[in-house]
């Protein structure tokens, strides 16, 4: 980690933005400032080669860029807000310039509009479950926000349950709100989650990688036992096996998996698989 | 001697009303800002930057319908712009273009009156087809 310390240490000493597509993939430090691909011909490196000018207005060819988390707008610049891996990710259907967002780690979850995380009902006031999701506020959950709920027909829910929801409102200047229907007034999966099961706390970077679509160790995971997973983007994991044992062995390579190699993994899984 | 206001006083008077309670309203004396166009969106949520799997997840049959919304999910994100293309056809087209060629024999025999019925005639299938045009006037021709 030596190395990309001190070449961030550099640039940061010669305070001159980075292209941004340069530094995909490396460390990055909150305050640099990023050149997206558009500007750096713009301010490219000294005035010894002298560029022709183009007679095509570049002003019109800008595209719209998002920046997503760990990064934030600052005139015409991203300037980054935490301390990661730059990624980026190109467009799909062909509009907009594509995402560019920091890779960064952190325990400590902020509501996000449509996460889809685990909440703690703790308490019942009228209409209205107050439910911790781990952010500064508990998320209020109205009992109508469940598939097929009237007045009449309440949901079964109390204190103490587990909640899959997403956030419907989720910003820095209001309470956190969640429901546990789409928008079509379909469950799809959200709602109390069932007896039983072990409910832990993780990293949300480990979240990330465990939900990502070529994820082996949630392949390797599935071929042990039969068992069922929930994750919370908010890093906490619920998890349920037939027996107490493999429940808390399950826990534990889930909480474990994040600092080691695959080799080790591998060796881990190979054991199990034979007792 | 009038009692009341002249009608042009009283309109002097309305006026100055008005313009007593304009200038009381508060304006910005600020040159027109114009918005600049961004280009950049800020977004704070991770679903757009990476395709995440959807958060419930069953193995081995331990919850029978927790994977089947696993396909359904997952399949609704891998394959969002693949559309089928071949719609299976309950009824062939030459089988519709038949019953049209009947029905319109049938139901304008509904609506036809009793003289127009010798119009609409049974082959020997039962189908009804109208045979012969409407019996127009003829202008003759002397």
């Amino acid at each position: 980690m030596a190395e990309p310390a001190s070449v961030a240490a550099e640039s940061l000493a010669g305070s001159r933005a980075r292209a941004a597509r340069t530094v995909l993939g490396q460390v990055v430090l909150p305050g640099e400032e990023l050149l997206l691909p558009e500007q750096e011909d713009a301010e490219g490196p000294g005035g010894a080669v002298e560029r022709p000018l183009s007679l095509n207005a570049r002003a019109c060819s800008r595209v719209r860029v998002v920046c997503g988390p760990g990064l934030r707008r600052c005139g015409d610049r991203l300037l980054v807000t935490k301390c990661g891996r730059l990624r980026h990710k190109e467009p799909g259907s062909g509009s907009g310039g594509g995402v560019y967002w920091v890779d960064s780690q952190q325990k400590r979850y902020v509501p996000v509009k449509g996460d889809h995380v685990i909440g703690i009902v703790t308490a019942k006031s009228g209409d209205i479950f107050k439910v911790d999701v781990g952010g500064s506020e508990p998320a209020s959950l109205s009992y109508l926000s469940f598939e097929g709920a009237t007045k009449r027909n309440r949901p079964n829910v109390q204190v103490g349950d587990l909640i899959y929801g997403q956030f419907v409102v989720a910003n820095k200047d209001m309470e956190p709100e969640m429901v546990c229907i789409d928008s079509c007034g379909r469950a799809n999966g959200m709602g109390v989650i069932g007896q039983d099961g072990l409910l832990f706390k993780v990293t949300l970077g480990l979240i990330r990688k465990l939900l990502a679509p070529d994820c082996e160790i949630i392949q390797e995971v599935g071929k042990l036992y039969p068992l069922e997973i929930v994750f919370g983007m908010n890093g906490r994991i619920w998890v349920k096996a037939k027996t107490i044992q493999q429940t808390l062995i399950l826990a534990n390579i889930l909480e474990a998996c994040e600092h080691m190699t695959s080799d080790q993994r591998k060796q881990i899984f190979s054991r199990l698989a034979e007792s | 001697m009038q009692r009341g206001l002249d009608s042009e006083t009283k309109k002097q008077l309305e006026e100055e009303e008005k313009k007593i309670i304009s200038e009381e309203h508060w304006y910005l004396d600020l040159p027109e800002l114009k918005e600049k166009e961004s280009f950049i969106i800020e977004e704070q949520s991770f679903l757009l930057c990476e395709d995440l799997l959807y958060g419930r997840m069953s193995f081995r049959g331990f919850n029978p319908e927790v994977e089947k919304l696993m396909l359904q999910m997952n399949a609704k994100h891998k394959a969002e712009e693949v559309e089928d293309e071949t719609v299976e056809l309950d009824v062939s087209d030459e089988e519709m273009a038949r019953r049209y060629e009947t029905l319109v024999g049938t139901i304008g025999k509904k609506f036809a009156r009793k003289r127009d019925h010798a119009n609409y005639e049974e082959d020997e299938n039962g189908d009804i087809t109208p045979i012969k045009a409407k019996k127009m006037f003829l202008k003759p021709q002397d």
